[in-house]
């Protein structure tokens, strides 16, 4: 995994609960170049645990100059975001090599965005990749209220930008917008599982292609109960706290584990599971339906588990 | 470094010829007294010093006349190289990464200079100069991909990923072991290693599926195949096969020495940034089996591996007809010790 440490330039708040950060080079050297919709994982020294979470780039892909991400602070959550907001300019942070697993297909005709609330962050770096190359395109942006729609302050003017906001009574029509589309169209979404499960929906009753419909949804490793794992290879029984995934106990064992995107996308971390007197908690996109049944393979990066025994090849 | 370029052929007379120092420098691919498929990548970060994996884009005594070749199999037949219409973009990637690492490498042949957008690019082996504007395409004689591989030794396949897939949708293929870019174009991983035996079984293939689509940016990685060549050709392509195919039923006892090669591809793997495509270079080294027995150890591994080979392997790699020739030839060097660890010369 290559990385290296940049610094902390710009910290502005976009709204009341979403900030964006710019990292760039200590010396000024030009960071490695990217494709719309890459992300980097940041990597969080936070009271002894070593957190690293992945976040879209929304800068311009072309520009080397530096690497903007907007976060979301999740009061609820593990204590990544909470971090992040702590963060000021000057302060220096591991980040690792941008990764793209939702990159667009250059084939299409047109490209039509589709984004729920943060959700957005993606398409941000997607749409100067797009402008540039040029391709049409149209995105469509959703979120509950003005207020709340951080990308509004970093979305260009364009009449190709469509914004949604439930409370000006704005909703967005999946059905229409999927129906009125050129043929050779591919549709991304990016944003809560309800909206990307509604355009497949939309797209599978206009008997859309399904490798035509994109989506990457915001998985950060869930919160859950604690539990014991016993690693076979490294000899360890471990446990695993509440606000801790898998891939973090390990990690902070010592214990040599793969990871990409650490958001149960890629596939990188699949582990063989030995035994298991319980239940997996699968939260990945990546096993199949009957893959999970087994009980067989675990994805540390977000699954969990419940019950007596759990044994993995690690 | 100073590389002197031969002047030799690789069709018609065939007057290749590797100098005593490219000899010592060959690529030898076995690091056992045997040979099976394994996914047997590595990183591809330099290597021992002089060897073909010490710089990013080995350039050897044969660059000149390598280029010189594939200029004639491309005015015979363009479809050697093509790019289907999303891959422009990753054509300028690779034409980026080739130019920064051999002006970077090879500072005394090539040289990049970069002032925003417009670009000025001097290959001094090729007499080449050129000033141009990144990214368009109007400033450049053809294509970006097109460009920068008329002037890089070995072929280049580029890969989109999309879908949990590879598929080859660009590439220079002139000096390919009989597969072809025009039949292959458009293809997913799979189909296109569909007529390889034995691996699919194995599950090589979705393994190395895995692993490809995992290379990133400034981590690129490495592995060697081979097979084995008559006469040092390096159009052995499906399109061609009238012209070699008949030549592989000439050897017999006195030749196979001087025309049977063994055929190395240095195979890597590279995230390109802007695309998001892999570029898959495959370079290829021929060593003809007189110069392969100059090297002791080479001559005795390589008659235990040709002789114990699995006849499936032999038939799908091209050479079971000469097989006999080819192991009774390299007898002759194998006085039965053993061999020491590791691919290179004693």
């Amino acid at each position: 995994m290559t990385s290296q440490i940049l610094t902390v330039t710009e910290v502005e708040p976009l709204t009341d609960w979403i900030t964006r950060f710019r990292f760039q080079h200590p010396e000024g050297k030009p960071l490695p170049l990217f494709s719309g919709g890459a992300h980097v994982v940041v990597e969080m020294p936070d009271a002894g645990v070593l957190r690293r979470n992945a976040y879209s780039l929304i800068s311009d892909p072309m520009d080397g100059a530096g690497y903007d991400i907007a976060v979301r602070r999740e009061e609820g959550g593990r204590g990544g975001s909470r971090f992040m907001h702590r963060v000021k300019p000057g302060d220096r942070l591991r980040v690792a090599a941008p990764v793209n697993l939702f990159a667009l297909d250059l084939r299409a005709k047109k490209h039509v965005m589709i984004a729920g609330g943060i959700g957005i962050t993606p398409f941000l770096a997607q749409l100067k990749q797009l402008a540039r190359l040029p391709m049409p395109y149209e995105l469509h942006y959703a979120a509950p209220s003005r207020q709340e729609a951080a990308g509004v302050a970093l979305l260009p003017q364009s009449p190709h930008i469509h914004l949604h906001f439930s409370d000006e009574a704005k909703r967005l029509d999946l059905a229409a917008l999927l129906a009125g589309q050129p043929l050779g169209t591919h549709v991304y979404t990016c944003g809560p599982k309800r909206l990307i499960d509604a355009v497949a929906q939309a797209g599978a009753r206009l008997g859309w292609p399904k490798t035509a419909l994109h989506s990457e949804e915001f998985l950060s490793p869930p919160v859950g109960k604690a539990f014991d794992v016993t690693l076979a290879q490294s000899g360890l029984t471990l446990t695993v706290g509440p606000h801790q995934s898998l891939l973090e106990a390990m990690e902070a064992a010592q214990v040599e584990a793969p990871w990409l995107c650490r958001g149960g996308a890629c596939g990188q971390c699949e582990t063989d599971v030995i035994a298991c007197d319980g239940q997996i908690e699968h939260f990945d996109h990546w096993l199949s339906d009957d893959a999970r049944a087994t009980q067989r393979k675990i994805m540390p990066c977000v699954s969990r588990f419940q019950g007596r025994t759990f044994v993995i090849d690690r | 470094m100073t590389i002197r370029f031969n002047d030799e052929t690789f069709r018609d007379d065939y007057t290749y010829f590797n100098s005593p120092e490219a000899i010592a420098r060959f690529p030898f691919p076995f690091p056992e007294d045997s040979y099976m498929y394994s996914v047997n990548m590595e990183p591809h970060k330099g290597g021992r010093e002089g060897t073909p994996f010490d710089r990013r884009f080995d350039v050897d005594e044969h660059y000149i006349s390598e280029m010189h070749d594939r200029a004639i199999t491309l005015a015979e037949d363009p479809l050697r190289c093509q790019s289907l219409p999303h891959m422009t973009l990753a054509g300028w990637d690779l034409l980026e990464l080739i130019m920064v690492c051999k002006s970077e490498d090879y500072p005394e042949l090539f040289s990049l200079t970069r002032d925003g957008d417009q670009w000025h690019w001097v290959n001094r082996p090729l007499g080449i100069e050129q000033r141009f504007t990144f990214l368009d395409e109007t400033t450049l004689p053809c294509g970006p991909m097109e460009y920068i591989t008329r002037q890089a030794q070995g072929d280049f396949a580029i890969l989109d990923q999309r879908e949990g897939n590879l598929w080859m949708d660009a590439g220079m293929v002139t000096s390919q072991a009989d597969w072809s870019l025009d039949f292959d174009i458009g293809m997913n991983f799979f189909e296109w290693h569909a007529p390889v035996p034995r691996a699919n079984e194995m599950g090589v293939f979705q393994r190395a599926l895995k692993y490809l689509m995992n290379v990133q940016q400034d981590s690129p990685a490495r592995r060697l195949n081979w097979t084995m060549t008559v006469n040092p050709r390096l159009d052995t392509s499906p399109e061609n096969y009238h012209k070699w195919g008949p030549e592989k039923r000439m050897i017999t006892p006195e030749t196979v020495g001087e025309k049977q090669y063994l055929r190395v591809e240095l195979q890597s793997f590279w995230r390109l940034p802007r695309s998001n495509a892999l570029v898959f270079p495959i370079r290829c080294y021929l060593l003809s089996m007189q110069d392969l027995v100059t090297v002791p150890k080479w001559a005795r591994r390589f008659h235990r591996v040709i002789r114990d080979l699995p006849e499936d392997l032999a038939s799908y790699k091209g050479f079971e007809i000469n097989r006999p020739a080819i192991v009774k030839y390299l007898a002759q060097f194998d006085d039965g010790a053993p061999t020491s660890a590791g691919t290179f010369a004693d």
